[in-house]
């Protein structure tokens, strides 16, 4: 077979870069609807008020699993009648903005696993979407943002952190490469988290028990690791069960911290255990754990497995549908996004739609606020080269993705704000110093090659010690107290507050900080849960809209100019050589008329690309002069459209051919007799045109003229320019339209000759 | 469950908090902490707390969040070394039926933590059926 080029270009795409594989039920590699899951069924024992049947299997047949969920993750109070409801019934209620979520809720609590995914069957993305947007716990989406980097330094951990709540995330996570690290980690975040408004929820992933532990030091203020599974061994080799996971929860809220599941499709698969199982099924058996454990919330949407959906057929599918199932459960959402979907942009710009047109309590979870390559977690679906681009699709589509635009400005200012402190607090603290000129690099830096190597050793030595010592927050916010850091202390001391508090352990907790109200009073960070902030989404005219001020951060992008001062260039007054001698007069002459716009040589005196208008009246008479001919020089009134402008100096023209010459410098070459929008050349893309074209227009209309053959004149396609000109363009056309009079072409008298 | 206090607490009810030291919230402050008078105790939450968080979940509907809270309640009286070594201890494989068993004693016990000792019966049981426990 001969390589076909189109094939062969296809082939080198990006999106080709990806796996696609066939499903194969066996291995779990099926998003949806395996032959292997089983059919929804739930028998309830009256008088012990017990689980007998779940999902075809009876209680003597449970693994640990089933008897979690049995035990806590189905409200018994509704299973019959949620279990009697046809799926379809549930999945239409999903969809139809006049059913409010508590009504759905109230059902779907009661529903098994296998009965969940029997709604989803029913369901397509729209549908699922439309389900999201209303069942969402949180009524304003957020964000959370991944700040790490692969040289785990303090002081850009800091800066990124701040520059991340400045772009406006709600919550900042961050992990390690080397564990030992967790707790240096944990405080350079939380003092860059802090550093600014502050308010900001912050966690670091690490093992669970050296998690809690750093919790404990009051570093850190939630924590979402705690991994659920959906099949017993995949589990057990998580090293953990549903009861350890239910302990670990209630450890971390006896301690202030906000506790966040995680499990998303295609982890029992990776991990070897799927037992023939569909991915939604298994995740709406973690789902149904992870609200009987307790959690508020859960991060799923497949996670850090997401490119294992994605090799499947549906599997864009089947992730949003495990975070409509979350968010039916009545569960806080931070929907995946986190690692890499695709090689394509295209692709991971589509699947990002599924969670960021409906809004979840967090679209990510998180946003790589660094480079994807300083990032130690999946990588991010979007990092931060991707910022402007992800600030334009809520300026775009009007969409509250969590972000806002900031300047370079207001971002140096808080980081090098960020760094100072770090700087500070690890002296007071007494770990290995922090250069001025590491904090130069913090502020100015991009990602960890932009970094004075460290100490890693001593680094090390001092995460330990500060680790197993009783140094805890207290000690940090003294620090930054004592070098005259007092915004960042108060903000500290303030998470410290809010965790005696407890109100941010409720679903789908966040701070919405406020701006203080004098200097050196006590910040107010205001919570905003589904508690006091519940979504009441129930169609056009109810729930969150984006408006006001915060539809006007999102506009006001750094990059937006005014576009009223867009062609101060073409802008002019008459041009001297350019004179008008009176009506315009129809000819027998074998001739060429040049017919210009109402502006031009007037109100504009350059073409969109900064030609002169002179200069292109010499050139095209020159391209007529040369072919032995003369051209008359018309100035059109009644009309600024181009084809029009032809036409009319058509009718005039004593060989019937006219060019017709816009001021922005559209051209087109017509013939008396041919209908107005028809004609013999156009040339549309006036920001191509040279000099040298405009002569060859000339040339060409005189040959037309003298009846000669004529090979048209080569134009540049460059369909790039619309895309970069479209604002001038309008506003070239529109100011010449401003020119447009209820009068008659003038002749006009150029002061020229041709130097043929 | 009844007679939640109005959310958010920290806006409605911040007079009635204290820290799991006894501390008032309106006396966690800066001029405090300067002063030397703040110990980490001073940033725990208190049980109390932890219950009536309990009560504003479970009116608002969250029956699952609303028990964990309660179980949290009984943990903060759980000290951090003795918590991590429950935590532990309820992991896959780590303890036999009998030690578990003698841990819900312990919470129940020592710390009251009646909820959490009625859990980690139930876990104790579905181990030894699934070979989840140590083997004695």
């Amino acid at each position: 077979m001969n390589r076909s080029k189109r094939f062969a270009i296809l082939a080198e795409r990006d999106i080709n870069k990806e796996t696609f594989v066939e499903p194969w039920p066996e291995a779990g590699l099926i998003v949806t609807d395996s032959p292997y899951d089983p059919h929804p069924s739930l028998r309830i024992d009256h008088a012990t008020g017990k689980v007998i049947e779940l999902d075809g299997k009876s209680r003597e047949s449970f693994d640990a699993l089933d008897t979690f969920i049995a035990e806590h993750g189905i409200d018994l109070s509704t299973a019959e009648e949620a279990m009697a409801t046809p799926s379809l019934k549930l999945a239409r209620m999903l969809a139809d903005i006049n059913v409010p979520a508590a009504d759905i809720r109230r059902l779907v609590v009661g529903c098994t696993p296998a009965k969940l995914c029997d709604i989803m069957r029913h369901m397509n993305v729209l549908e699922m979407m439309m389900g999201l947007a209303k069942m969402r716990a949180r009524r304003v989406p957020a964000n959370q943002a991944h700040v790490t980097n692969k040289r785990e330094h303090p002081a850009l951990l800091a800066a990124d952190a701040a520059e991340a709540v400045l772009r406006g995330f709600s919550e900042v996570e961050t992990t390690v490469g080397v564990a030992r690290y967790a707790p240096l980690n944990a405080l350079a975040i939380l003092i860059g988290s802090q550093t600014g408004p502050g308010g900001v929820l912050t966690q670091c992933s690490v093992e669970e028990s050296l998690g809690l532990r750093i919790a404990l030091k009051g570093l850190t203020s939630y924590a979402e690791t705690l991994s659920v599974y959906g099949t017993e061994r995949t589990f057990v080799d998580g090293d953990d069960t549903p009861w350890s996971k239910s302990f670990l929860a209630a450890a971390y809220a006896s301690r202030g911290v906000k506790v966040r599941f995680t499990s998303g499709t295609g982890s029992e698969a990776l991990m070897g255990h799927a037992e023939g199982c569909s991915m939604l099924y298994l995740e709406a058996r973690c789902l149904a754990i992870t609200r009987g454990a307790g959690s508020q919330g859960v991060q799923n949407g497949s996670i850090s497995c997401i490119a294992l959906p994605e090799s499947l057929p549906g599997g864009v599918r089947a992730v949003l549908a495990e975070n409509l199932l979350a968010s039916m459960l009545g569960l806080e959402v931070a929907s995946g996004n986190d690692a890499l979907a695709s090689h394509s942009a295209i692709r991971k710009a589509a699947k990002l739609m599924l969670q960021f047109i409906p809004g979840t309590d967090f679209i990510f979870s998180g946003y790589s606020a660094v480079p994807r390559r300083d990032n130690l977690f999946g990588g991010g679906n979007f990092d931060a080269e991707d910022f402007d681009d992800y600030n334009v699709l809520q300026r775009d589509m009007q969409i509250d993705g969590g972000v806002r635009p900031i300047t370079e400005q207001e971002a140096n200012d808080i980081r090098r704000h960020a760094a100072l402190a770090i700087q500070a607090v690890y002296v007071e603290l007494g770990f290995p110093p922090i250069s001025d000129e590491e904090v130069n690099a913090a502020v100015y830096g991009h990602a960890s090659e932009d970094m004075p190597m460290r100490d890693v050793v001593a680094d090390l030595a001092a995460a330990d010690r500060f680790l197993a010592g009783a140094q805890t927050v207290l000690d940090v916010v003294a620090a930054l107290q004592q070098r005259g850091f007092d915004n960042t202390a108060a903000n500290i001391l303030e998470m410290g507050r809010q965790r005696v508090i407890g109100d941010y352990l409720q679903p789908a907790a966040i701070f919405k900080p406020q701006a203080q109200t004098a200097t050196g009073s006590r910040p107010v960070f205001r919570v905003s849960s589904a508690i006091n902030g519940p979504n009441d989404y129930t169609g056009p005219g109810t729930g969150y809209r984006v408006e006001g001020k915060r539809w006007e951060e999102m506009q006001n992008l750094p990059q937006v100019k005014s576009p009223r001062d867009f062609i101060a260039d073409q802008i002019g007054g008459n041009s001297p050589r350019l004179v008008e001698i009176g009506a315009a007069k129809t000819s027998v002459q074998r001739e060429v008329i040049l017919a210009v716009g109402p502006g031009f040589g007037s109100a504009l005196n350059k073409t969109i690309n900064g030609v002169d208008h002179e200069q292109v009246l010499e050139a095209i008479l020159t391209g007529v002069a040369r072919e032995g001919l003369t051209a008359r020089i018309v100035k059109v009134y009644q009309s600024s459209d181009c084809a029009y402008i032809g036409y009319i100096g058509s009718q005039l023209s004593g060989s019937g051919i006219a060019i017709g010459l816009q001021s922005r410098g559209t051209t087109v070459i017509h013939k008396r007799g041919l209908a107005r929008l028809n004609n013999l050349e156009l040339f549309p893309q006036s920001p191509s045109l040279t000099l040298q074209t405009y002569e060859l227009i000339g040339r060409n209309a005189a040959r037309y003229a003298k009846g000669e053959p004529v090979k048209p004149v080569p134009v540049q396609v460059d369909n790039w320019a619309r895309l970069r000109l479209i604002v001038k363009t309008a506003l070239l056309h529109r100011r010449e339209t401003d020119e447009v009079r209820d009068k008659p072409p003038a002749e006009l008298l150029f002061n020229w000759e041709p130097d043929v | 469950m009844n007679d939640a206090p109005q959310y958010p607490l920290g806006e409605n009810a911040s007079a009635a908090i204290a820290a799991a030291s006894g501390r008032r919230l309106s006396e966690i402050t800066l001029e405090a902490l300067a002063s030397g008078e703040l110990s980490s105790a001073d940033l725990q939450i208190q049980a109390e707390t932890l219950r009536a968080q309990a009560r504003v979940a479970h009116q608002a509907g969250y029956a699952q969040l609303a028990e964990n809270l309660m179980r949290a309640a009984e943990l903060t009286a759980v000290p951090n070394e003795e918590l991590l070594r429950m935590y532990e201890t309820l992991r896959p494989g780590r303890a036999s039926y009998d030690e578990m068993i003698a841990m819900a004693e312990r919470l129940e016990g020592a710390y009251a933590a009646v909820q959490n000792a009625r859990l980690v019966r139930e876990a104790a049981q579905v181990y030894l059926t699934r070979g989840l426990a140590r083997k004695a």
